[in-house]
């Protein structure tokens, strides 16, 4: 996936590529105006516009956006940081290795989002919550693709780097974790997509502050508008990020094999 | 003779593997046990078990789950139909790449749980409303998964085909779906993950039946040992769905080694 949209997106958004958008911004504001479906079911594109603009005149949604954002991406760090930390244990030490991998396998499949009521019990209903609902969801991700990583260094990289006498902990940063990099930032942009679908439905179920919060309360209210306007909201949140991922990826890997394919 | 000792030695080596599970599992049921934490916001591991007994016995846990399963599979199996057709015409007409090329790309990212209060809006509480979620959902991963499998599929077999009368449809099903198969079910496998995640996220959310709403009246009523058998049976049950998948694509694919 990865390849695909980052070959689409060094084409840029030329004229070309957003005459779709446009259009199905077209269709759906005439298909909301021509009354065959009421505007609680689908209310027009300028009606939900509206309503945005209006939750930024009032500074509510900066309040909710940042709130959001905040959450997902602390969130994220520490399942960046903890995942590539416990990886590389796992791929350096055997008792980590013996210990984290079933937990790991295990985990990694399952449904983390079940355990929300526990974390809910455990850590109450604020910010703690919800980032260890997302560290929970995130890691795993991260960990396999630090595992996967390290794992396929070559051999004769880290011969050659020994027998130039480096010693352990130059190994490990100048050697393991750049030449694993590529497949580390692959976990991390599987993970963030994951950290901001947790941190939603935690809002969403937990209320307060947020995006998904401010969304679940428009939706109780049966506020159609208010509910699609939360839709477009927190589709740019998550575009914006991942994009954002994929640009530092190009950068990172400037010196990779990867850059230079020029797909 | 020797017959007898495999899986026996297969079962150790299962044990051995999977020791620290069991490690983690005693140290859940020593720690409340010998209350280290509270027993109401970790009940041991065996009053669990006995809840999840009783829960099966009364049938909740049955009748709720199939509810479950079959949104996650009816949402899933729609996703995995139309997103995968979706990616493979988009891979072979310029048209429809140029024209829901873009969509795909901008929805792509879209946290998937922002649609479930819409679904609910259209669809009200019921099963309607957590299998298109469900399906609108899992359907991009599919279509990448799909577009990227065949757009790679090789151009000479596609040629030596046409050059010897494949049909358009027949050459898509003959050539074009095996060579596009492993990604595809690459797309499927992180749609399986996906379903389970919005399937018991809005039945948490809103819903009158289903493990997530089982979860939520549990946890609200403070019977929090069944409240964990519940939550233990959806991670078990996330995961199973995932290595059987795994071992049916191994399966699937094998005549490609």
């Amino acid at each position: 996936m990865a390849g695909v949209t980052g070959a689409m997106r060094r084409r840029g958004w030329s004229a070309a590529r957003l005459a779709p958008i446009v259009v199905l911004l077209a269709a759906w504001e005439i298909l909301s105006r021509s009354g065959a479906v009421t505007p609680f079911m689908l209310p027009a594109p300028s009606a939900v516009a509206e309503r945005i603009y209006d939750d930024a005149l009032g500074g509510g949604l900066f309040i909710n956006i940042g709130v959001t954002l905040y959450r997902a991406l602390v969130g994220f760090a520490i399942a960046a940081v903890g995942g590539v930390v416990l990886g590389t244990a796992m791929a350096r030490n055997a008792a980590a290795r013996w210990f984290f991998d079933p937990v790991i396998s295990v985990g990694f499949p399952m449904p983390k989002i079940a355990f929300l009521p526990v974390v809910i019990l455990w850590l109450g209903l604020y910010d703690v919550s919800k980032i260890t609902m997302v560290v929970l969801d995130a890691i795993f991700p991260v960990v396999t693709a630090t595992i996967a990583g390290i794992a396929s260094v070559e051999k004769e990289l880290l011969w050659s780097a020994r027998n130039m006498g480096a010693k352990d902990r130059e190994m490990l940063w100048q050697i393991l974790l750049p030449a694993a990099l590529p497949q580390i930032l692959t976990g991390l942009q599987v993970a963030l997509p994951i950290a901001l679908i947790v941190v939603v439905v935690a809002e969403m179920q937990m209320g307060g502050y947020g995006l998904g919060a401010a969304m679940m309360q428009a939706s109780r209210f049966a506020n159609s508008r208010g509910v699609f306007a939360g839709i477009v909201e927190i589709a740019v949140i998550g575009y914006v990020p991942v994009a954002a991922m994929a640009t530092l990826r190009r950068r990172l890997l400037a010196w990779h094999q990867e850059a230079q394919e020029g797909v | 003779m020797s017959n007898p000792l495999v899986p026996k030695a297969l079962a150790s080596s299962i044990v051995a593997r999977y020791a620290p599970l069991l490690i983690l599992a005693l140290a859940w049921e020593a720690a409340s046990r010998l209350h280290l934490v509270s027993s109401l916001a970790l009940p041991p591991l065996t009053d669990v078990a006995l809840a999840w007994g009783e829960l099966v016995q009364s049938g909740e846990l049955v009748t709720n789950g199939l509810s479950s399963l079959y949104r996650a599979g009816a949402g899933l199996a729609l996703a995995i139909i139309v997103g995968g057709a979706l990616g493979i015409f988009m891979a072979i007409s310029r048209p429809t790449n140029a024209m829901l090329g873009p969509l795909v790309e901008l929805f792509y990212p879209m946290p998937k749980s922002a649609l479930i209060p819409v679904t609910v809006l259209w669809l009200g509480f019921g099963d309607g409303s957590k299998i298109l979620l469900i399906f609108l959902g899992c359907m991009l991963p599919v279509t990448i998964g799909a577009y990227n499998g065949a757009r790679g599929s090789d151009r000479h077999l596609i040629w030596s085909a046409r050059s010897m009368g494949a049909h358009r449809l027949r050459m898509i099903w003959d050539v074009m779906v095996p060579s596009a198969l492993p990604e595809l079910l690459n797309g499927v496998r992180t749609a399986l993950a996906l379903s389970f995640i919005l399937l018991v996220s809005s039945e948490l959310i809103v819903a009158r039946q289903g493990f997530g709403y089982l979860i939520g009246y549990l946890g609200a009523n403070g019977s929090y040992e069944a409240m964990f058998a519940v939550v233990l049976t959806v991670a078990f049950i996330g995961f199973l769905a995932d290595r059987i998948y795994q071992s049916m694509v191994a399966r699937v694919l094998r005549w490609r080694e």
